[in-house]
């Protein structure tokens, strides 16, 4: 990207114009992230900058809503479910996600691309339809306003992630070391749990990490599958901004902020861990 | 391994090796198979059953014949075109079931199911179903047909029962044509009336802003993704965190935050305000509208077109635009031709993954669309819990669902499905 020395004015103006164009499509991808936090810590019921704010009076700024946030109990139960939802359903995906993984990674599994279709379907298909099918479907079999019935829908919603993040480890896995392993005498069980399970960990973490946040982050099919009971945390904001606008809203999203700049490191770090574990190293 | 007097080669245990070679490799297949099966059950559950349970209530009519069980087969075989209203029959027996529905309280779903046709059904069902559970059928001095009539002059008119005639079936393809804005009626399918007609449009505004928000994430994505693909490997894995986070970020939390920078009172009217290029009452109104979806949408999507492209980029051996530079093509030849033609698959496959995921778009329209900035996803939840009318919200489903499948066809042929990664 460096500019050559023999570059001409053209080509130097317009690789400046470039960069230029590059900063301010970042800064719309960013700022918006960004701008929240403090607006988080405004003093006053508004959704913008005050005075006091700009000028960096200390008056302008208060943690009010984070105390709003932490002694409401209705937010409270929304934490409570949203992890318990989100638990659940991420060992059910992270489990079956792993097994299918493993199984479609093997050479010639016979209808492989009709296999993965069905399997991935969940995320294809747009979430208001899913949540149509599973608010008809699950009314059907008593399933709907339970705990169980928004489990199992998240659960389905994630596996995708899980075997996409897996299988995507599987394809650069070297079978030599597994038959290495045979070779010297270590029996199938042995060898999966010796061999296989360590060099695709990082991967099964991160598709649980995927299916987490998908499940965490989830509210079309919690709205419709999910009564008051299964209230989440998302729910709570749909409702939040459609109802009262309170800042809370604001301080609950720094939170989920600071929690996802979490999770992206976690998952950033198991990536290149697992690179590094392969032997792709980044050059 | 020995060698046998006939000559092919055999294990250990005497068995051929070619068989035992087959066994192996089928007993690796029946343990593949049986790892993919609970899942595949799973799924096939709590997923694919639902689906097509959706695509069967946009079709289903069974209410019909559950709450006139004798009356609608016989009215299946009148003919609507006859001019003439339906035999004493039938209206006896409407009059019998009818009043076991009107006893059991039932008949005014049916009343509210055929309202969804014809408006004014529903009260013409709850009026006739108040007079049928007084009635006495055993004891009626005029005809039946008389008595039903006497209950409301509408069941002497025969638009009446060819709608009833028209929704006996077991199936019905009414909700399908109210999803395109079409109506059925004696003489076959027509439009419906111009001021009526709302899903068309709809699906057409879906369509429209669904393109101008794949078009907006090429433009933004392609200049941030060949930076990201151009630069040393250490400033990029650096940069593309800056692409990560909102991919990470709760999509509640990137409406609330474009809420609060959009609207009225928002940050960027103030800022506007402040350095005097608005005045107080010339705020922008930049939300509850289409823009606020475009914008709030391109943001939340550009994150699934830089990562496709920027991985499709990666892959183009920088010698190719060198080997075209040191031939005599300025660099913007170079990019037009040699580099550009070699991003279109990336283009194309980012571009199909932001479409889809955008026709199908519910809570950012619904938070920041207002009426004119909602799509067809809108519509499907409000029929869902607002009008309660599941009929035309599977079938709205159904459609929405082809137009997917469709484009994942495409998707498939373009990228594969194998390939897809994420982050």
């Amino acid at each position: 990207m460096a500019l050559p020395l023999h570059a001409t004015t053209g080509e130097r103006i317009w690789h400046y114009t470039f960069l230029t164009i590059c900063v301010l499509i970042f800064a719309f991808l960013i700022i918006p992230i960004l701008v929240i936090i403090p607006l988080s810590f405004n003093a006053q019921p508004y959704f913008t900058f005050t005075p006091e704010m700009v000028a960096f009076d200390p008056a302008g700024y208060s943690t009010k809503w984070y105390e709003a946030f932490f002694s409401d109990s209705n937010w409270r139960a929304a934490v409570k479910n949203s992890l318990i939802i989100a638990l659940f359903s991420t060992i059910i995906s992270t489990f079956l996600g792993t097994l299918a993984a493993l199984g479609l990674s093997q050479k010639d599994f016979p209808f492989k691309t009709a296999m993965m279709g069905i399997l991935i379907s969940p995320m294809i298909v747009p979430l208001i339809i899913s949540a149509a099918g599973m608010f008809f479907f699950y009314a059907k079999i008593n399933l709907l306003g339970t705990h169980i019935g928004v489990i199992l829908a998240h659960a389905a919603l994630a596996t995708p992630f899980v075997v996409i993040t897996v299988t995507a480890t599987l394809t650069g896995f070297d079978h030599s070391l597994t038959r290495a392993a045979a070779n010297l005498g270590s029996s199938p069980t042995n060898t999966f749990f010796r061999i296989t399970v360590p060099l695709i960990t990082p991967g099964v973490i991160s598709g649980a990490l995927f299916a987490f946040i998908t499940s965490f982050d989830e509210v079309v099919v919690v709205l419709f599958v999910g009564s008051v009971n299964q209230r989440t945390i998302p729910w709570a904001m749909f409702s939040g901004i459609r109802e009262e606008i309170s800042p809370t809203i604001l301080a609950v999203a720094t939170l989920l902020i600071t929690f996802s700049i979490i999770l992206l490191f976690m998952v950033e770090l198991l990536r290149r861990r697992n690179e590094r574990l392969r032997g792709i190293t980044p050059h | 391994m020995t060698k046998s007097e006939t000559g092919d080669l055999k294990t250990a245990d005497g068995i051929s090796l070619k068989l035992s070679l087959q066994r192996s490799l089928r007993r690796k297949k029946r343990n593949a198979l049986l790892l993919v099966a609970p899942l595949f059950l799973f799924i096939l559950i709590t997923f694919i059953l639902p689906i097509f349970y959706m695509l069967m209530k946009s079709v289903d009519n069974s209410i019909t014949q559950e709450i006139l069980p004798t009356a609608a087969p016989l009215l299946l075989k009148w003919d609507p075109k006859s001019g003439e209203l339906p035999d004493e029959e039938v209206f006896k027996a409407f009059i019998i079931d009818g009043k076991v529905a009107a006893k059991e309280k039932t008949i005014n779903r049916l009343g509210k199911r055929l309202n969804y046709e014809k408006s004014g059904t529903s009260s013409l069902f709850r009026k006739t179903g108040r007079k049928l559970r007084k009635l006495d059928p055993e004891k009626l001095t005029t005809t039946y047909q008389e008595a039903l009539i006497g209950m409301d002059k509408k069941w002497g008119k025969l638009e009446t029962w060819q709608l009833l005639h028209r929704e006996s079936g077991p199936y019905t393809k009414s909700y399908f044509l109210s999803a395109v804005d079409m109506k059925q009626d004696v003489d076959g399918v027509t439009w419906k009336a111009e001021d009526s007609q709302i899903y068309l449009n709809l699906f057409k505004r879906t369509l429209w802003l669904s393109f101008l928000i794949t078009f907006l994430t090429v433009l933004l994505g392609y200049p941030i993704a060949y930076l990201l693909a151009t630069l040393k490997t250490s400033t990029s894995n650096l940069l593309i965190i800056l692409v990560l986070l909102p991919f990470w970020t709760s999509l509640l939390v990137r409406t609330s935050s474009w809420i609060a920078l959009l609207q009225k009172e928002g940050v960027i009217n103030d800022f506007l305000f402040a350095i005097g290029l608005i005045s107080n009452d010339g705020r922008l109104a930049m939300i509850h509208n289409q823009t606020g979806t475009v914008v709030a949408m391109t943001h939340i999507l550009l994150p699934f077109m830089i990562l496709p492209l920027f991985s499709v980029m990666k892959t183009i051996n920088p010698s190719y635009v060198r080997a075209a530079r040191s031939m005599g093509a300025d660099s913007f030849t170079a990019f037009r031709r040699v580099y550009f033609p070699n991003t279109i698959a990336g283009i194309g496959a980012g571009g199909i993954l932001v479409f889809i995921l955008s026709i199908g778009y519910y809570i950012t329209p619904a938070l920041v669309g207002g009426t004119q900035g909602t799509l067809i996803s809108n519509f499907i939840a409000y029929h869902i819990s607002g009008s309660l009318n599941w009929g035309l919200a599977a079938a709205l489903g159904t459609l929405l669902l082809l137009l997917v499948v469709a484009l994942y066809i495409l998707y498939d042929k373009i990228v594969g499905i194998d390939n897809m990664k994420l982050g």
